[in-house]
């Protein structure tokens, strides 16, 4: 059966690679922030990448940030919460850690813990960019 | 331990910390990196600043 052909013009889409190829880096990735640079040998970006996600995250302990919970009810709520849930996670060891050691924060008033929040999902944020960074280069998509 | 930091000071830090992982992720040179990482964190400054300033002048 003859091979199907992009139409002309357009590019012939990337092969899906394979998981063996990126899913220790991304996962390493995911559980130490800058630790997949550093298994790809990626030094200098995998310690700033470390220093600013684990930056972020403990200037937003400092500033008694909370972490969130999944919560059922309106739609917005279950946006904000999951959206943070998601964002916290995604700092990986750093949030299971604090966690563990019983870090637990109300909802406090005021502009400074309410930044420590958002200080905490930013840093998974930028986490989950670390691990798309691994990811590109684990697969070969970038030096 | 709580460090109460004033808005400007919590702006700079989010700026800093964004700005490095933005430039180390989307460049391929270090030279590249460096200028792009002083463009985004000015473009941060730029924005607290300028937003800071509407805001004030905005309340009369």
């Amino acid at each position: 059966m003859p091979q199907e052909r992009p139409p002309a013009g357009k590019p012939a889409k990337d092969p899906r690679p394979p998981l063996k190829l990126w899913i220790g880096p991304v996962a390493i990735a995911w559980l130490l922030p800058g630790a997949g640079h550093f298994y790809l040998k990626r030094w200098n970006r995998g310690a700033l990448l470390l220093l600013s996600v684990a930056g972020m995250f403990v200037f937003g302990l400092l500033m008694r940030g909370r972490m969130f919970e999944p919560e059922s009810g309106d739609l917005f709520t279950m946006l904000l919460t999951y959206g943070g849930f998601i964002g916290n996670i995604a700092s990986g060891a750093l949030y299971f850690l604090t966690t563990w050691l019983g870090y637990s924060q109300p909802d406090l008033a005021g502009a400074v813990p309410d930044y420590g929040a958002k200080f905490l999902v930013c840093a998974g944020l930028l986490n989950i960019l670390a691990i798309i960074d691994a990811y590109e280069i684990a697969v070969g998509r970038k030096s | 331990m709580y460090w109460n930091l004033t808005h400007f000071q919590a702006s700079f830090v989010f700026a800093l910390f964004t700005s490095i992982v933005f430039a180390v992720v989307s460049k391929n040179t270090d030279r590249d990196r460096l200028f792009y990482g002083l463009y985004v964190f000015g473009c941060f400054l730029a924005a607290t600043f300028g937003l800071g300033w509407l805001m004030y002048l905005g309340h009369g």
